[in-house]
């Protein structure tokens, strides 16, 4: 896995339970605190062993878990950002995420993320189906599309689904422009955030 | 300068408008079809429509947002600064062809009139905003229908892309769907993040290193040098002399009635001892000079200031007085003393740092024996060794 999605998941982990958590999850994933370098590779099963760890722990479903990394990472300012390049308001977004793992390919070549597969149903229904190469990728798409709604001012119910076959997520989307969401300005901020 | 034609384009002439030596081609007009302002601009909003004379009659949405005032009929020249591509009429200086003769000249395309200047059609122009210098844009130029309808510019902001959308709170609806300054932006962003994880990666790589190195290169308990730093510093030392370099002193220390302390008040006091040692040594010494714990309670100073066999006899002195300075440790009092030898590095013809160490060596072993708590300088000759 690569180590973007690893340190993010350990962001997540730190940033939503604490610091106290985060060294839980480490020592019983085998891990030193200082957790992953996110320009580096590992091993797909220590991904797994995380998750299964900080989900034992926090006593909480795996799926909900992902769903709440999947509305953290909307909320990361540099994150957010990127997503929001994907369109003008939420409409125009979710017809772009067929091109988000492209977009991220653009930017680090080796960044593997699912295939998303987006078909517009019509009548403002989307049905979004995400394939990975570890399950779970469909409930943190679930998480990050609802967290991006109320970012664009969308008013939209979102669904998912894991039929054991494949992950889907329906999204009805019932106005483009319900609220004026969070702003967002093209131009880079002039003081750059720290990375997460 | 006969090759300069000053002619106006006449694209319904069939003549080429494309590049060298493509010989003539009809250009045909779109069969029966009126594009619309709306039209234009949503394909191109930042065009900008000149007449003969050189004057704005239309612009699009994105370039009316960045002229930021209504510039119909207004001169060109009021609003941008004309640069590379246009010239005055009748001249394209510095375009091929100008030194290449009258046939390769025949073969590009017809400047377009504009006013007092001329383009290329097809080719690169630029024009500065007058209202923003440092924001320069690029375009191409096309003849419109026929001479009485003027050109027709497609404009891009070009490498100011950033500058522009900021300047002009640009969002991307200011761009063509089929532009990639959205993808260009986004890709600047993401770079920058990456650039970022990869600059705190390099850091904390470089601080481990660093960590790495301190650690290999000093003892544990009094971060003095130690003898593998201490060897690496003697080593280029030796090898400096031989190249004509300082010539420098080697002093082993050895300390006195260290054992009895380490043996009736135990490690803790001999530890304390160790690192009161340590400090005076530190004190002590010069900038340039280098201090290491070769041993339990065996230091080596390696002395690259200055050589002077006086100035070396009086520091082992105040040394040695102030290691026979009783100390109390927890309670008690610990007395210990310590012995020197010297060696300087002027003392053998052929430098030697084993040798030179084996000299320092024997003279340590005379100050012990003269009843320690004294310095002994190793003898001229160095037959000792």
């Amino acid at each position: 896995m690569h180590g973007l999605i690893n340190k993010s998941i350990q962001c997540f982990l730190r940033d939503s339970y604490g610091t106290a958590l985060w060294e839980a999850v480490a020592r019983e994933t085998g891990l030193d605190t200082v957790g992953f370098e996110a320009m580096l590779h590992y091993d797909d099963a220590v991904t797994e062993r995380m998750i299964g760890a900080a989900a034992a722990l926090k006593n909480r479903p795996r799926a909900a878990l992902l769903e709440d990394l999947g509305a953290y990472l909307a909320s990361v300012e540099g994150l957010r950002r990127l997503l929001r390049f994907g369109g003008g308001d939420y409409w125009d977004f979710l017809r772009s995420l067929d091109e988000l793992p492209g977009r991220s390919r653009m930017a680090l070549v080796d960044l593997e993320l699912p295939e998303l597969d987006l078909r517009e149903v019509g009548g403002g229904h989307f049905s979004l189906v995400v394939s990975g190469k570890v399950p779970g990728w469909g409930a943190v798409m679930a998480g990050l599309l609802r967290a991006m709604a109320d970012d664009y001012g969308a008013l939209a119910v979102i669904e998912w689904e894991d039929s054991g076959r494949e992950e889907r997520i329906d999204v009805t989307l019932l106005e483009a422009r319900y609220t004026d969401g969070r702003s967002f300005e093209l131009a880079r901020p002039q003081r750059e955030e720290a990375p997460a | 300068m006969s090759f300069i034609r000053t002619g106006i384009a006449r694209p319904e002439s069939g003549e080429d408008q494309g590049g060298l030596g493509s010989g003539p081609r009809h250009d045909p007009a779109l069969a029966g079809v009126t594009l619309s302002v709306k039209g234009i601009a949503q394909l191109m909003p930042m065009f900008l429509r000149l007449d003969r004379d050189g004057r704005i009659v239309e612009v699009g949405s994105t370039l009316a947002k960045v002229l930021g005032e209504n510039v119909s009929g207004q001169p060109m020249e009021k609003v941008f600064r004309v640069g590379r591509g246009w010239a005055p009429n009748g001249g394209f200086r510095g375009e091929p062809g100008h030194t290449m003769g009258d046939a390769q000249f025949e073969a590009l395309p017809d400047p377009l009139r504009i006013g007092d200047w001329s383009a290329l059609p097809g080719r690169r122009v630029y024009l500065g905003l007058t209202r923003h210098p440092d924001i320069q844009l690029r375009g191409v130029c096309v003849p419109l229908g026929s001479d009485a309808d003027g050109v027709l510019l497609n404009l891009s902001f070009g490498i100011h892309l950033s500058d522009a959308v900021r300047r002009f709170a640009l969002s991307d609806a200011d761009f063509a769907p089929t532009d990639l300054a959205m993808e260009l932006l986004y890709l600047q962003e993401a770079k920058a993040a990456v650039l970022g994880e990869l600059r705190g990666l390099t850091t904390r790589l470089e601080a481990a290193r660093a960590a790495a190195h301190d650690k290999a290169m000093t003892d544990a308990l009094t971060g003095l040098a130690n003898r593998r730093a201490f060897d690496f510093a003697l080593g280029r030392s030796v090898a400096g002399v031989r190249h004509g370099g300082a010539p420098f002193a080697v002093a082993h220390l050895d300390l006195d009635h260290f054992k009895a302390v380490n043996d009736t008040l135990g490690h803790a006091a001999g530890d304390f001892i160790l690192e009161q040692v340590s400090r005076i040594l530190r004190e002590e010494t010069r900038q340039g000079d280098l201090a290491a714990r070769v041993g339990g309670d065996e230091f080596i100073l390696l002395l690259r200031s200055p050589v002077d066999p006086g100035a070396i006899e009086a520091m082992t002195q105040r040394i040695i007085g102030r290691l026979e300075r009783p100390v109390t440790f927890e309670g008690r009092e610990c007395r210990i003393s310590g012995s020197f030898g010297v060696a300087l590095s002027s003392q053998l013809e052929v430098l030697e740092a084993e040798r030179l160490l084996a000299m320092a060596d024997a003279a340590l072993y005379r100050s012990k024996s003269a009843g320690r708590g004294c310095c002994s300088f190793a003898g001229d000759n160095a037959l000792e060794a």
